[in-house]
């Protein structure tokens, strides 16, 4: 069944890809990609989930993939013992933290594009960005640094960010396969995926796509009427309490 | 789940054998498996609403529930425990909240878990020597203490007391608080309050408190799950659950056991979740680090 879904998927991609080439005659686009499934769904049971990506090269080339989770602010705090009691002592918050970061890559990514290049589109965890939130505004470098390394450390503990890059697979000479593993922690949102084509130690060509995270069943129900209705939960909470409460009531004076 | 379910029936077990709510209990080992102290907070809340119910069902048909008295006690738990979800909710933006769970377990595990141990082991041993144990079990009730000069005096009929009703709003205000912070009923602090402090009975006390505590943790579950999220329905079940059962068979299992005996082994146990809290606050953490949501959004 996953191979019916492969051929059907590479079909579609050549047709895709057909008019791809004929749309934008002069700027012809030297990768296209596509992924076997466009939705993580998060059930109750979910224990992580892979997702496949294959894609073709016109040409010959590396290839680097990106999955970027979306952005929010993330606070790292540091304990500092007080009074013999280790506590938060010092905080900073980054803001536009991707929640998710993932890589994988055809090659050794150092040989495949100098270091310019590897900050500016931000390969791989250790060339991300950071920014600061507003409100650290007035830290001193070396402080920055420190407690960026810390968010990686924790994210890369997490299996949130990569350790270390993936393997992008060729198959032949154009056609190219990377496994992702999302694992059950991942926050929900619109992830995106960058596929880019590097040749002589250059991107020539890059695609973006689209990836959704999302919750299903019972649990993503409550989750979500939680944070909605968030007053109607607490009510509902209680009046659940009460009623498991009369009921054990009742259970015991039979007994 | 199943070793929340297991928890549920362990904590529901120690309660029917002691007849204690189990709150402080199982707050602390909710920490202990890793569900996060603000969740372990909220949901110890909800849970409490319901073992609750049932105790106050059951002590209204003995009649042993002063309801003046609970609707004073009430209002000062509402405030209270209103203003402990404030507290609440200004030190999770402070990063501080978990801090502050745990030094309040430790604080409070650590003083009633001794005063039981020292309470009981010296009843045990007197026992033992043959002494009369009644003795100054009733104290005379004193008329002339700074309690009984306070302005707003109210008769409470079942407990056959004539009081100012600042003295139960303070007590339910104070006792908000701890329910708030600390996801307790908090009948460990109201009971002494209500027998020593404010002279009840001690047949009415049990089923008063009771009554208030209903109220009160009904009032932390809505306002934290309107404040902070940290409700969690499913978790509260399963624990609901494995409580109900394990209470039965603990009640049978403490009528096999002496009462000082039975209040001995509850000490050591307090003192042992106390000083288990009070190691991890105090070792050197492995990684000085901790990354969370920025609060207060």
């Amino acid at each position: 069944m996953h191979l019916a879904r492969l051929t059907s998927a590479f079909l579609s991609l050549f047709v895709t890809s057909l008019c791809l080439n004929e749309a934008t005659a002069q700027n012809t686009n030297e990768i296209v990609a596509a992924l076997d499934d466009h939705v993580v769904a998060i059930d109750t049971s979910f224990s992580g989930s892979k997702v496949l990506l294959f894609g073709a090269t016109e040409g010959e080339g590396d290839v680097i993939v990106v999955v970027r989770g979306p952005s929010r602010d993330e606070v790292v705090r540091k304990k500092g013992r007080i009074m013999g009691v280790w506590a938060n002592k010092e905080e900073v918050t980054f803001s536009g933290t991707p929640v998710f970061y993932n890589i994988a890559t055809s090659g050794t990514l150092t040989d495949m594009v100098p270091a310019s290049t590897r900050q500016r589109l931000e390969l791989g965890p250790d060339y991300l960005n950071s920014y600061l939130a507003s409100s650290s505004r007035d830290i001193g470098d070396a402080k920055k640094d420190e407690f960026w390394q810390a968010l990686l450390r924790s994210k890369k503990n997490n299996n949130l960010y990569a350790s270390e890059a993936a393997q992008v697979k060729f198959l032949g000479k154009r056609l190219f396969r990377a496994d992702f593993f999302f694992p059950p922690n991942i926050p929900i949102g619109t992830y995106l995926v960058y596929v880019y084509l590097v040749k002589d130690k250059d991107v020539v060509s890059s695609q973006i796509t689209p990836l959704f995270v999302s919750k299903i069943g019972a649990e993503a129900k409550i989750y979500d009427f939680a944070h909605r209705h968030s007053f109607a939960y607490g009510i509902i909470a209680v009046i659940i309490a009460l009623a498991a409460g009369w009921v054990a009531s009742v259970v015991f004076r039979k007994k | 789940m199943f070793l929340l379910l297991g928890m549920g029936g362990a904590v529901g077990f120690l309660s029917g054998m002691f007849g204690v709510g189990g709150g402080f209990m199982m707050t602390p080992l909710l920490i202990f498996i890793g569900v996060p102290p603000t969740v372990a907070v909220a949901t110890g809340a909800n849970q409490i609403v319901a073992s609750s119910v049932s105790g106050v069902i059951a002590h209204t048909r003995r009649k042993n529930v002063d309801f003046k008295m609970g609707f004073m006690l009430l209002i000062g738990g509402v405030v209270g425990s209103t203003s402990g979800v404030w507290i609440f909710t200004a030190l999770t933006a402070l990063g501080q909240i978990d801090l502050v769970i745990k030094l309040a377990y430790v604080l409070f595990l650590s003083v009633i878990g001794s005063l039981m141990f020292f309470e009981s082991a010296r009843a045990l041993w007197r026992k033992r020597r043959g002494y009369n144990l009644s003795g100054n079990a009733h104290k005379r009730k004193d008329h002339s203490g700074w309690q009984h000069k306070l302005p707003f005096k109210m008769r409470f009929r079942r407990s056959k007391l004539y009081i100012s009703a600042l003295l139960p709003l303070s007590v339910g205000f104070v006792v908000g608080i701890l329910v708030a912070i600390m996801g307790v009923g908090g009948g460990f602090i109201i009971v002494p309050a209500m027998i020593y402090l404010l002279g009840m009975p001690t047949s009415v006390v049990i089923g008063t408190s009771l009554f208030q505590i209903i109220f009160v943790t009904a009032n932390v579950t809505i306002l934290q799950s309107t404040s902070n999220q940290t409700v969690d329905i499913v978790l509260t079940l399963l624990l609901l659950i494995g409580g109900v059962i394990g209470a039965q068979f603990g009640a049978r299992a403490g009528m096999k056991l002496q009462g000082e005996q039975l209040r001995v082994l509850l000490a050591v146990m307090v003192l042992s979740v106390c000083l288990k809290l009070g190691f991890d606050l105090i070792v050197t953490p492995d990684d000085l680090f901790n990354v969370g949501l920025p609060g207060g959004h």
